[in-house]
């Protein structure tokens, strides 16, 4: 399926990531697409974390951290900064999880995309603080237990639908913007070389199970991320100059319920929490044209 | 050339003379003068910068991180609120060594909301690992600001040029503006000894684990109290091209006198003056003007006031629960030191209350009256303060 993965790894091994670790495989594969001529700005979280305890890095690309919610500022600058300089053909990559996109780093990335930088924006969507252990994000789905939306008597699990930051990304107009998952490199990775490609903000948000926060087995990575795209739960578009682009449609859905049931963090979840949970996946992908 | 600039301009065109490559800032009352005039630099063509206009104070501190790790010379400036939203990434600048030299136009904090001068935004930060240089006049902030991009890119420490909000930032005086060419010899371009390079990839900002962080720390706090002699440096190779000079601490009239007054910014023009006449009448009295809190000159301080019987320091700003933060250095200045003058601490001029000639001649009083008795009463006072209105009566 891919071309020589492993030949050279950018995100280098010996990193201190999860087995079955989904983010730090968007790294990898990220780094595999977009190449040396990058300069990173992350922010905080597992993926800063697990790659650079001093003196050890796993980044053989410039890579800065600067603090949580401002990768995209940070990112916004270094872009200022080559151009300030007359430096070309480097691309400012900023990379942050979904609490820091989707909670505490909105503000900076709307005001980062509104500028027009010239920046790539990598958001790895875990759907929850996995960092601190398990607290919920905006991005976290409806009906998902974490450490902050436990089962209880009154309330069960998280009771907000999962934020839709892909749409508020393109409603700033930015030219590109992608959703992506890790059971498709190689979606994932044309999306990535397209962002690149492109002059000003563009936005690609990568859903990466996290093995430990989603209850699952280390070796359902992957299986678990596809489930999340034939069920409909997760859906791989693009969104070009405006254009609405769904760029795998499942032949034949399956039940959102063979997606939920292979997880811990869905298993309190009754019968009629799994219909309400397959009536809002319907409804959301009647909106993308997915039958 | 002498121009009529007030503070701001002044900041804006030392910004513009020390060729940033990167402006990113945010309005804010005192400050924005400062801003205003960098991007009117930048879209006439006298600039060549980026000019970011961001969306917050801690974004536009953020850029300017992510500018100066790949080797440009950025510069930010603002005040009160702005500074506290930008002082996570206060520390954040300082612990990844990044020479990024900042204005800020000392305005009181809220609440309650307060656009006027005093020093609570940047005593509040006072501790984040930036240089903190204290202006008193117009002239001083254009020529510590060029001095900031020296001291900071020779060191790897960003410095923060504080001047007092109104006072100086919306006052014009006669300030003498260096020559490009001039300027460019006395400052050259920055080449950064580490930078964001795909061709020679660098990490900044590892996580630093419990074996590391402290050197970290030391290494910070030992690049601090090198500045001191950098700064001195700076200002020395300052004089020699352009004949002004300002050294860590200022002495006026103070070798020969048993009392003293100690303060920062642009009080010390106002302290000054009262001295003068003080010493028309005979009367030795005298001023150490603090111009780097940060790094603290504790040697300075010791040399300049340790004959002093008395020392009444002026300042504007508190920190609650113990006493003003220039008092409290000053007196930690002393520790371990045989012969220390007595103090008192003058609280005054908060959120733009107006410090007058009776205020400053009261604080005089109160140290002369200390000196001769041998003790202080009290150790805090508060200047100007309206007793009535708190509760305190007469």
């Amino acid at each position: 399926m891919m071309e020589k993965p492993f030949e050279e790894t950018l995100v280098a091994p010996g990193h201190r990531a999860c087995a079955g670790c989904g983010c730090i495989l968007a790294m990898r594969l990220a780094l595999q697409a977009l190449g040396k001529n990058v300069i990173v700005s992350m922010a905080t979280g597992c993926m800063e974390v697990v790659t650079t305890p001093y003196p050890e890095t796993a980044w053989r690309v410039p890579w800065i951290h600067a603090a949580f919610e401002n990768a995209a500022a940070v990112a916004s600058g270094v872009e200022a900064g080559l151009k300030s300089l007359g430096k070309s053909g480097v691309k400012s990559v900023a990379i942050a999880g979904d609490g820091g996109t989707a909670d505490i780093g909105l503000q900076a990335l709307s005001g980062a995309i509104e500028r027009g930088h010239d920046f790539l924006y990598i958001c790895y969507d875990n759907e929850a603080y996995m960092n601190t252990g398990v607290q919920r994000s905006g991005a976290t789905p409806f009906g998902a237990w974490t450490t902050t939306t436990p089962i209880g008597k009154v309330k069960r699990g998280e009771d907000r639908p999962k934020k839709d930051l892909p749409a508020i990304i393109a409603a700033h107009g930015a030219p590109y913007v992608a959703t992506a998952s890790v059971a498709y490199p190689v979606d994932y990775m044309n999306k990535l070389k397209k962002a690149a490609a492109i002059h000003g903000p563009t936005y690609v948000q990568v859903h990466a199970p996290c093995t430990p926060g989603w209850r699952i087995d280390n070796n359902k990575t992957i299986e678990v991320a596809r489930l999340a795209v034939l069920t409909g739960a997760w859906v791989l578009y693009e969104v070009e100059n405006g254009k609405l682009n769904v760029t795998l449609k499942p032949p034949k859905r399956r039940p959102v319920a063979d997606y939920l049931k292979m997880q811990g963090r869905f298993r309190h979840l009754t019968d009629a929490e799994i219909v309400e949970i397959q009536r809002m996946v319907d409804e959301q992908c009647k909106r993308f044209g997915i039958e | 050339m002498r121009q009529m600039l007030n503070g701001d301009e002044a900041a804006a065109i030392a910004a513009k003379l020390a060729r940033v490559n990167v402006v990113s800032a945010y309005p804010i009352t005192p400050q924005t003068i400062v801003v205003e005039r960098l991007s009117e630099f930048v879209a006439n063509g006298e600039l060549g910068a980026e000019f970011m206009k961001v969306e917050s104070e801690h974004s536009a501190l953020s850029a300017c991180i992510g500018a100066s790790a790949v080797g440009a010379r950025a510069f930010t400036a603002t005040s009160s609120q702005g500074l506290m939203l930008m002082s996570e990434m206060l520390f954040v600048a300082s612990g990844l060594r990044l020479p990024i030299v900042m204005v800020n136009a000392n305005r009181s904090l809220s609440a309650p909301l307060s656009i006027w001068c005093d020093w609570g935004d940047s005593m509040a930060v006072r501790d984040c690992g930036w240089v903190q240089l204290q202006c008193e006049n117009n002239q001083e902030v254009l020529d510590s600001t060029l001095q900031a991009f020296l001291v900071a890119e020779s060191l790897l420490l960003p410095v923060m040029v504080c001047f007092d909000g109104y006072i100086l930032s919306h006052t014009a005086e006669p300030v003498d503006v260096p020559g490009q060419a001039e300027v460019d010899r006395f400052l050259p371009p920055y080449r950064p000894k580490y930078k964001l390079d795909p061709e020679k990839p660098a990490t900044m900002g590892a996580m630093g684990v419990p074996e590391y962080y402290e050197e970290f720390k030391f290494m910070q706090q030992a690049a601090m109290q090198a500045a001191k002699e950098e700064l001195v440096k700076a200002d020395n190779e300052f004089a020699k091209h352009f004949g002004r000079k300002y050294g860590l601490i200022e002495k006026y009239h103070s070798d020969d006198a048993d009392v003293l007054l100690l303060t920062m910014g642009s009080l010390s023009s106002s302290v000054k003056e009262i001295i003068d006449r003080y010493r028309r009448r005979g009367e030795k009295v005298g001023l150490v003007k603090v111009r780097a809190f940060r790094p603290l000159p504790v040697d300075e301080l010791i040399e300049a006031l340790g004959h002093a019987k008395a020392v009444a320091i002026l300042e504007k700003d508190v920190s609650f629960g113990s006493a003003g933060a220039l008092f409290l250095d000053t007196a930690a200045s002393f520790i371990n030191v045989d012969k220390a003058p007595l103090m008192i601490d003058f609280i005054c001029g908060m959120g733009g209350r107006d410090v007058d000639s009776l205020h400053i001649k009261e604080a005089l009083r109160a140290a002369a009256k200390a000196a001769k008795a041998g003790e202080v009463k009290k150790i805090v006072r508060w200047l100007g303060l309206r007793e009535k209105l708190v509760g305190l009566e007469e």
